[in-house]
């Protein structure tokens, strides 16, 4: 059965703004495997990092859950206590963020920020803690862990700052990770190093990883599920290799197609023309509609929920076999990657 | 990335927002009872009247007599009307002269920047009101006197703020196109720089009104101000500080329109902030 | 290594603003209207004492030269004889500055004990009822006149409660905590008002910040968050506006000391330009430049102790 670490049930966030409450995530459900690799890919401002934030309950200011569940390992996080959420926080889910320098704290050592959880879950005293960290600098590669142990951020380079990222959100062997953009901040060549080593990492400790990223490269190089986002919904959700070959909702075929790697056959991207809708009042029908090559008449009115193709595929168009038919007539991929 | 529509979006958000009203408000009561003090009370803010002194609040005085058997209403609108103009024009020149100089410091840079800077950084090391009644006590009590000190003081603030932004603006687009156009420089300042440099130093002024405001009742508190007989604040909360256990309110109401004064202004300063943000 | 560096070019700077205040403080007897000895002896002015001043100030002597003098004067902490006191102007001034050090530390005490508690309730609470309060003390409070709250409160907390006393200096430490209570408490309110404001958007910003996110998504206490994380970083930020307002503590003691008979430093210089005692109010203004400059200089080395990126700027 599907979604045995985590199981997120028709989850609802709202964002108070200045202009009025968004909607950045509605109705959005999604399973994860132990040991599992899910790709959440989308726009920016789509909601993908939103769904990410609110599995954990770290919404900024002025954002609330407004409905859904997040079951992981058989228990509902929305349902917790402050407390009990705090147990869950670091200790069993760990999380990093895009922009490591903004996400560390610029007056105090890495090594500190890192010995932070084990400290408040693990019971340890502070010399073990301090051990711990120099470990775990180490394990994420960062040369020299003792010494660097009491740099502070600005000090180190952006690729070994998300590196001390990615050693907090291990520091206490939580089961699951979730990465918000975490290489988007990064070099190209920095990206792929800290790409390789998260996916060395969930070797070898088998934990689950959650991957928000604009980027279908990275998705196709770490994860094996991906689920896509567009305005606030998941329009369309299989494994990797079976979506990417043949995409059977528009959105996900129009970024498949902007993406120059994969565009080895044809010889002109294609941009989606548009923007996306507002989220704060989202127009009723298909939120693509209006960028949508195949749209329809039908499209512009009722809801567009996932609907399960195949057992492991699901997509939102009600075209979906337009979509399919216009891909094998024109592939997006000379060969399955 | 901000496009051009979203720019003009944000634009159109920008509102007016209650405390500028507020503060409008509460300025144009106190302006408009200092212009007309002569049509609100029927009495001179001078001439003494020793057998009504320290008479209590009545209908006929309505805060009551000073020690002098002069109305305190009476000399407090008249008191509105030297503080604010003394306040206004001891800010107008340090304004004018330090929106100069730093437009000119910011614009050259360089040497012309450096001498600036450092002399802004010698001002700044004196306390402000030490400086203040050090230049007082040298040049003489009077208006004139507290004019000058104000601006010798007072300028480095607008100077560090305009240079700032100054700085800021050189790096934009339409100054760089009108230096590329060849335009004299002195017409890059007046016409392109200033009018978008100069909103940050108008909103820091109302606040230092408030300070000047401030400064200048200290100074009358300590008799080095504004000479006698003249109604002034400061002179007010000194002359009723020996009656402060009999005749508390001599003392309050000056300082309570201080206050109103101040809160008035501050409003101001803030609505002013919210409707010039460039967001 | 990189704190060294730093902490010697934060030095060398504090060099040109010295000689700029010697300027400055130079020119001060200049801009006295007529012959300044004239001016400053009154009726006191006898041929044969104007003579003697300007001899003593070097004002016989042409301008550079006179700069000159006054350099080496200062260097050797001259400022000339009181022309009140007919002693050293310098041992004049030292000795009453005791009790403005004792103020100023006692009002940034005090001014830091009602800021921090309020603007993290502000903060916290942020947009929620305590918060409009909260934001509503600076509009008020940086409008009172120094002289009107110090008379206010020896009105409240003196005559009518009998709480403290209402003026004077007390002997001892405990004679100083409270004598000196009410005049602190009104340089502290002076002051609180722009701590209360910037600490609060510091404390904002701070709250906002992506690793304040980061320290809860480890799930460590509510408590520990705010302390360690940002109620930390809002203070290292906001500690130079503490030292700024040192200049603003400095200037208010001329009031406050005068309203409480205090002899300190402040009283003395209000009292000297009441005397016309020139020697003392160059001495003071000079003096109280150099220490406003040092506390500058003293915020700069212990902010670098506190936010590590300050070194390498």
């Amino acid at each position: 059965m599907a979604g045995e670490l985590l199981s997120v049930r028709d989850l609802r966030v709202e964002l108070a703004s200045r202009n009025g409450t968004v909607h950045p995530v509605e109705g959005v459900s999604f399973d994860l495997d132990p040991g599992q690799t899910l790709g959440i890919v989308g726009e920016s401002g789509c909601g993908k990092s939103m769904t990410l934030r609110a599995i954990l309950g770290l919404l900024p200011r002025g954002g609330a859950i407004t409905g859904g569940q997040v079951v992981f390992r058989g228990q509902d996080l929305l349902t917790l206590g402050r407390g009990q959420l705090r147990d869950v926080r670091g200790r069993s889910i760990g999380i990093i963020f895009q922009e490591p320098m903004s996400s560390l704290n610029p007056v105090m050592t890495v090594g500190d920020q890192i010995a932070e959880g084990p400290v408040a879950h693990l019971g340890l005293p502070r010399s073990a803690a301090r051990e711990r960290a120099v470990d775990l600098m180490r394990q994420v590669g960062i040369p020299d862990p003792g010494r660097r142990y009491r740099s502070y951020p600005h000090e180190l380079s952006g690729g070994m700052r998300q590196r001390v990222m990615i050693a907090i959100a291990l520091s206490c062997e939580p089961q699951l990770i979730l990465c918000d953009e975490p290489t988007t901040a990064l070099d190209v060549t920095i990206q792929d190093q800290i790409l390789k080593l998260l996916l060395q990492l969930q070797e070898s400790t088998g934990i689950g990883l959650i991957l928000v990223t604009h980027d279908l490269a990275v998705v196709a190089q770490v994860c094996q599920q991906v689920a896509v986002m567009y305005a606030a919904q998941l329009v369309e959700t299989g494994p990797v290799a079976s979506v990417f070959a043949e995409p059977c909702h528009p959105y996900t075929l129009g970024l498949l197609r902007a993406v120059p790697d994969f565009d080895k056959v044809k010889a002109v991207l294609e941009s989606i023309p548009g923007i996306p809708p507002s989220l704060i009042a989202p127009p009723d029908g298909c939120r693509f509609r209006q960028r949508c090559s195949f749209a329809e008449q039908d499209c512009a009115a009722g809801a567009f929920p996932l609907l399960p193709l195949a057992p492991d595929r699901a997509s939102a168009c009600v075209h979906w076999q337009s979509c399919r038919d216009a891909v094998r007539a024109d592939p997006v991929i000379g060969q399955a990657s | 990335m901000v496009t051009p529509v979203e720019a003009a979006r944000a634009r159109g958000r920008r509102r007016v927002s209650p405390p500028l009203y507020l503060g409008i408000a509460i300025l144009a009561v106190i302006v408009g009872l200092a212009v007309f003090a002569p049509l609100v009370t029927p009495y001179n803010p001078i001439t003494l009247h020793p057998a009504q002194a320290l008479l209590p609040p009545s209908a006929h005085h309505l805060l009551g007599t000073d020690e002098l058997g002069r109305d305190v209403w009476t000399r407090l609108l008249y008191g509105a009307r030297i503080d604010l103009e003394v306040g206004f024009l001891a800010v107008l020149f340090p304004f004018v002269l330090g929106t100069a100089i730093g437009l000119i410091a910011g614009y050259f840079g360089g040497w012309i920047d450096a001498i600036v800077m450092r002399a802004v950084d010698v001002v700044l090391a004196f306390p402000f009101f030490v400086l203040v009644i050090a230049l007082v006590f040298i040049l003489g009590p009077g208006t004139k006197s507290i004019y000058i000190a104000m601006t010798a003081t007072d300028w480095v603030s607008y100077t560090w703020i305009i240079r700032g932004e100054v700085l800021g603006a050189k790096r934009h687009e339409y100054i760089l196109a009108a230096r590329t156009l060849g335009y004299p420089r002195l017409r890059i300042m007046s016409r392109h720089l200033m009018p978008n440099v100069i909103t940050q130093a108008i909103v820091y002024s109302m606040s230092d009104i408030v300070f000047t405001i401030l400064t200048i009742v200290t100074l009358g508190y300590l008799g080095l101000g504004i000479p006698p007989p003249t109604a002034e604040w400061g002179s007010m909360i000194a002359d009723g500080q020996q009656f402060i256990t009999t005749h508390w309110q001599l003392v309050a109401f000056p300082g309570i329109a201080v206050v109103i004064t101040g809160i008035g202004l501050s409003l101001l300063g803030d609505g002013l902030a919210d409707l010039l943000r460039v967001d | 290594m990189g704190r060294g560096i730093y902490i010697i070019r934060r030095l060398l700077l504090v060099i040109p603003t010295a000689i700029g205040v010697t300027l400055v403080t130079f020119i001060m007897i200049h801009l006295i209207p007529g012959n300044p000895a004239v001016t400053m002896l009154g009726i006191r002015a006898t041929p044969h004492n104007v003579a003697l001043l300007d001899h003593q100030w070097g004002l016989d002597k042409p301008l550079w030269q006179q700069y000159w003098l006054f350099l080496i004067r200062v260097v050797r902490g001259n400022f000339g004889e009181s022309l009140f006191y007919s002693a050293p102007a310098t041992g004049i001034i030292l000795s009453a500055s005791a009790v403005t050090v004792w103020l100023i530390v006692y009002a940034s005490v005090i001014s830091v004990a009602i800021a921090v508690p309020l603007a993290v309730v502000a903060a916290l609470r942020r947009d929620r009822f305590a918060d409009h309060v909260v934001r509503a003390i600076p509009l008020v409070g940086m409008g009172m006149p120094s002289a009107w709250v110090a008379i206010m409160l020896i009105l409240g907390l003196g005559i009518k409660l009998h709480v403290f006393p209402v003026g004077g200096l007390d002997p001892g430490i405990f004679g100083h905590i409270s004598s000196l209570f009410l005049p602190s408490l009104t340089l502290a309110l002076g002051i609180a008002p722009v701590l209360i404001r910037s600490l609060r958007s510091s404390l904002i910003d701070a709250i906002d910040a992506e690793y304040v996110t980061t320290a809860r998504s480890k799930g460590i206490r509510e408590y520990r968050v705010l302390v360690r994380h940002a109620i930390r970083n809002a203070i290292v930020s906001s500690m130079n506006i503490l030292g700024l307002q040192i200049a603003w503590l400095i200037s208010g003691t001329l009031v406050v000391e005068t309203i409480f008979a205090l002899p300190g430093v402040g009283a003395l210089m209000v009292n000297s330009i009441y005397r016309r005692d020139f020697p003392v109010v160059q001495g003071i203004t000079f003096l109280l430049a150099i220490a406003v400059i040092l506390v500058n200089l003293a915020t700069d080395i212990v902010h670098s102790f506190l936010d590590p990126r300050v070194r390498f700027e």
